[in-house]
């Protein structure tokens, strides 16, 4: 590049405007830093966004609920004023049963149909696991700690993981050590009688994970996720106005609002290097931006294979990152409905919330049998929304979206997916027909995205929603790789700021605040 | 390639296209296993080999070196990521010797590269890593293929292998630049001959079918009678790289692929090759750690050692002071220098003790006859190679 193709130099690119991309670039503005927000599609959001899959209905497309956000982070960048509204809060799960009574499992309480030794377990286990999840969630919002350093930072930060552990006292303690790399499958049952109860409380330990109930860790995974909701405080499980595009929106609003610049259908083709530092970007068009600090919110692979390139890193690393499990497991499916579906035995209140199929903790683990060998579930697990009822403007009048996460779709399809589609999809719609007869002949329009739709159309590697599995071997210092396990990389300049770092995936924005944390303990006076 | 006669498991060692030949002429039975060969480490006294070496034309068989063909657009980009030399520099039919690394600037291995076409080369290295090699080719557009068994090797070392190749009919040998590579071919053999070695002397490694291997041996003999030429094993060829100042894997430093404890790995730059290390050419493995460890300075490095008296310091520690109480360093090699009339060692030694001219004790022990002695000996830290002579450059080489 000669200097007569120079932009205007910016301080920070931020590579991908989903709402990682766009919480690190609020940040980084509200920091001072000159920040230039690239997105390669047309729109905001990466997989958080909202759009027409059929004329007249909108959808999420990727993730359709927000429960992972921490409270201080949307109150930090005052989404509010920004746009954002909800459409429904503290919405309440309720298992579906074939052939039985719904059971609702509120943010507040079980509900009717469990046994009375079910219902005080439940309440006890609840209460542990919230108590466990607090102590946890405060690692989320820092760097994870390097491991074998010198650095009194590094030190601190394990000692003070090691306090919040210990200070939940000595049977607390005792309890998250000994159920802390045990599979969720063996902890429920040691908890309930009821299938029902334990399949749903199973499938949020499962969900969007390459996982299946008896797979080791998946405590972890629970513990994870209930961390990162305990984190996101009161409001829970909710449904922003407009879907998760409106989210997405309204941060792009407080980036703008700070002083970065957004700039759309402007996909990065490599980062460029300069003197063994991230210099800027070069745009597919061929149009090269100069900055001092480049962030990718690009999944892990994609920022070090694709944009960055192996000849500007070290063999071991690349090895590493090359063997990052993230081949998604999770299908999405949109179904536009000409009426409002009923479930069997489901309340109106209940069908504006969170509906889960997982009967049981065998049929999780039968759906996940097939996976493991290149094969879809032949008896999907769902998590489903209707959301056009508590937002009916995503639709024409009348007239109802669902959309469901359906599980296990393995990305690497043995027959293929141009092959399996189909089967896949009529697979999840007996399922749904079982428990809402007469939903076929209400649907109007379907689209299903497999994981390898999910790669394409959200440019991230597998088509794994968060960017790499959650696993024991993929958490904290080593998520995404040992050396760029804290936002910074083995290249000066360059940084990761998406779901493959820590503290890792679903709608969190987490990873995107203490990134642009790190960049902006940086020097920018120097090119 | 010969077939194993009987099953791997039940004779693990494969024997090389120039094994009955050597067979034939081993007086003493010894031979060493080599990367999964048997090869011979003393043919009749490890003496009279050595002697050759430095007198006479020399044939050592080095077919198991590990071999490597690297082709594809991407090639020159794949090994200047590699190693650390900058192969950009690297003409057509030339041998470049060079080292590469892990991500921490540690030493995996060190060998040579050949290039024999556009984008066509060959790494000769002394283990398999064709792990470490293919997940270097990640992003690259090349082709790795180990050749080991499709090339057999022979090393023609020595002051009048000029002479024997010559006198074989290879007129234009006399024309080949140190670390050139040319094309002969002997009746219907085809030859490819580089000016490269592991001796520091005069000296040509040649490459060639395995059919043609016998044959090619055969002439080699018949040609070099009247020049003194002998086949050597291991132990002499041993004693000569120590006089070159050359290193042996394993020996002066494990690569860091199989070092177990910290702190056991070794950079080019403490192993004294910082010569070989280009930061100006790019980006290659181990560049950044290399690179902070420039600017901190080494914490060791490898030495060559004049040591007093005429008994080898095999295995010595290193003291300070006489007295043995500041240990700094070990001994890696160490021989009685035959030409040199000198008792030579290469040993790692820490900072700051490592400066050329320096003093430091060696502990020797000695067993005499089962009674063990312990003798602490001045040694003196010394240039390297200890034994250069002319004729190893010069083209063409002077008639001997």
């Amino acid at each position: 590049m000669t200097a007569a193709q120079n932009e205007q130099l910016s301080d920070c690119i931020v590579i991908g405007g989903g709402h990682n991309g766009l919480v690190c670039a609020a940040t980084l503005a509200r920091g001072g830093r000159k920040v230039l927000v690239l997105e390669a599609a047309k729109q905001l959001g990466g997989a958080a966004l909202t759009r027409e899959f059929a004329p007249g209905f909108r959808v999420s497309a990727g993730a359709h609920l927000l429960h992972l956000m921490p409270a201080d982070l949307l109150r930090e960048l005052d989404l509010g004023a920004h746009g954002l509204e909800w459409a429904a809060t503290d919405m309440a799960s309720t298992a579906l049963v074939e052939g039985g009574s719904p059971l609702v499992l509120g943010a507040h309480g079980a509900g009717q149909g469990l046994s009375a030794a079910d219902a005080q377990a439940y309440a006890a286990y609840s209460a542990r696991m919230r108590r466990f999840a607090a102590a946890v969630a405060p690692i989320f919002s820092r760097p994870a700690p390097r491991l074998g350093t010198d650095d009194w930072a590094d030190r601190l930060a394990l000692l003070r993981m090691g306090w919040q552990i210990r200070r939940l006292g000595r049977r607390d303690m005792r309890e998250l050590l000994r159920i802390g790399g045990m599979n969720v499958y063996d902890l429920l049952e040691e908890n309930f009688e009821s299938a029902a109860l334990k399949g749903a409380l199973g499938f949020d330990a499962v969900l969007g994970a390459n996982f299946g109930p008896r797979s080791p860790g998946t405590v972890l995974t629970l513990l994870y996720r209930l961390a990162a909701e305990s984190a996101a405080g009161a409001r829970a499980m909710s449904q922003p106005k407009g879907g998760m595009g409106a989210l997405c929106d309204a941060l792009g609003k407080a980036a703008v609002a700070a002083g970065a610049s957004i700039r759309t259908g402007a996909p990065v083709a490599g980062v460029w290097v300069e003197g063994d530092r991230a210099a800027g970007v070069v745009l597919e068009s061929g149009e090269t931006l100069r900055a001092h600090a480049v962030i990718s919110s690009a999944d892990p692979k994609t920022t070090f294979l694709k944009l960055l390139g192996a000849r500007h890193l070290d063999t071991g690393f690349v090895r590493r990152v090359n063997h990052i499990r993230c081949r998604g497991l999770a299908a999405k499916l949109h179904l536009a409905l000409n009426r409002a579906p009923s479930f069997s035995g489901v309340s109106d209140s209940s069908l504006r919330g969170r509906l889960l199929i997982a009967p049981s903790l065998n049929h999780i683990e039968h759906a996940y049998n097939h996976a493991k060998y290149g094969e879809y579930s032949s008896a999907p697990i769902m998590e489903i929304t209707i959301p056009t009822l508590n937002d009916p403007a995503l639709a024409p009048s009348g007239r109802h979206v669902l959309s469901a996460v359906v599980q296990y779709a393995p990305y690497a399809l043995k027959e293929g997916w141009a092959a399996g589609r189909q089967g896949f999809m009529e697979a999840a719609l007996d399922s749904l027909e079982r428990l809402a007869p007469g939903l076929r002949g209400c649907v109007v329009a379907a689209e299903l995205l497999t994981p390898a739709d999910i790669e394409q159309q959200f440019r991230i590697s597998g088509g794994h929603w968060h960017h790499g599995d959650l696993a024991f071997d993929q958490f904290l210092m080593v998520r995404p790789v040992p050396g760029a396990a804290q936002y910074r990389t083995p290249v000066d300049g360059l940084y990761l700021c998406g779901a493959g770092c820590h503290p890792g995936g679903g709608v969190m924005g987490v990873a995107g605040r203490n990134a642009a944390r790190e960049v902006l303990k940086s020097d920018m006076t120097s090119p | 390639m010969t077939q194993p006669a009987a099953p791997h498991f039940i004779k693990p060692l494969l024997e090389t296209p120039f094994h009955g030949r050597a067979r034939a002429l081993s007086q003493v039975d010894s031979y060493v296993a080599w990367a999964g060969y048997t090869t011979v480490d003393v043919f009749t006294t490890m003496e009279q080999e050595y002697f050759a070496i430095r007198n006479a034309t020399t044939l050592y068989d080095l077919t198991p070196m590990v071999k490597y063909r690297v082709t594809g657009p991407d090639a020159l980009p794949y090994l200047n990521r590699l190693v650390t030399r900058d192969i950009a520099k690297l003409k057509p039919d030339r041998v470049a010797y060079c080292v590469w690394c892990n991500d921490a600037g540690h030493l995996i291995d060190d060998g040579t590269i050949f290039r024999l076409g556009e984008s066509d080369y060959r790494i000769c290295t002394g283990e398999r890593q064709i792990d470490w090699l293919l997940d270097s080719s990640i992003g690259f557009d090349v082709e790795i293929v180990e050749v080991t068994e499709r090339i057999a090797a022979l090393a023609v070392q020595g002051p009048t292998s000029c002479a024997v190749l010559k006198t074989l009919g290879l007129a234009a040998i006399d024309r080949l630049k140190p670390f050139e590579i040319g094309y002969f071919t002997l009746g219907a053999h085809a030859l490819t001959i580089s000016r490269t070695g592991f001796t520091g002397d005069l000296g040509y490694e040649l490459w060639m079918n395995p059919e043609s291997a016998e044959a090619v041996w055969d002439a080699l003999m018949a040609a070099g009678r009247s020049r003194g030429i002998r086949a050597i094993g291991s132990q002499a060829l041993n004693v000569a790289r120590i006089e070159a100042g050359f290193l042996l894997p394993n020996v002066d430093f494990v690569s860091a692929e199989h070092t177990l404890r910290t702190g056991r790995d070794r950079s080019p730059l403490e192993l004294g090759l910082g010569w070989l290390v280009d930061f100006n050419k790019g980006h290659f493995t181990g560049r950044r750690a290399l690179k902070a460890e420039q600017i901190r300075g080494p914490r060791r490095l490898l030495v060559g050692l004049d040591v007093a008296g005429n008994k080898p310091a095999h295995n010595a520690l290193l003291y300070a002071d006489d007295g043995g109480k500041r240990e700094i360093g070990a001994v890696t090699s160490a021989i009685w220098s035959p030409t040199c009339k000198r008792n030579i060692a290469l040993a790692m030694v820490d900072a700051p003790h490592f400066q050329i001219g320096s003093t430091v004790w060696a502990e020797i022990y000695l067993n005499r006859e089962l009674v063990w002695e312990r003798r602490m000996s001045r040694a003196q830290i010394v240039e390297r190679p200890f034994f250069a002579p002319e004729r190893r450059r010069a083209t063409p080489p002077a008639e001997f």
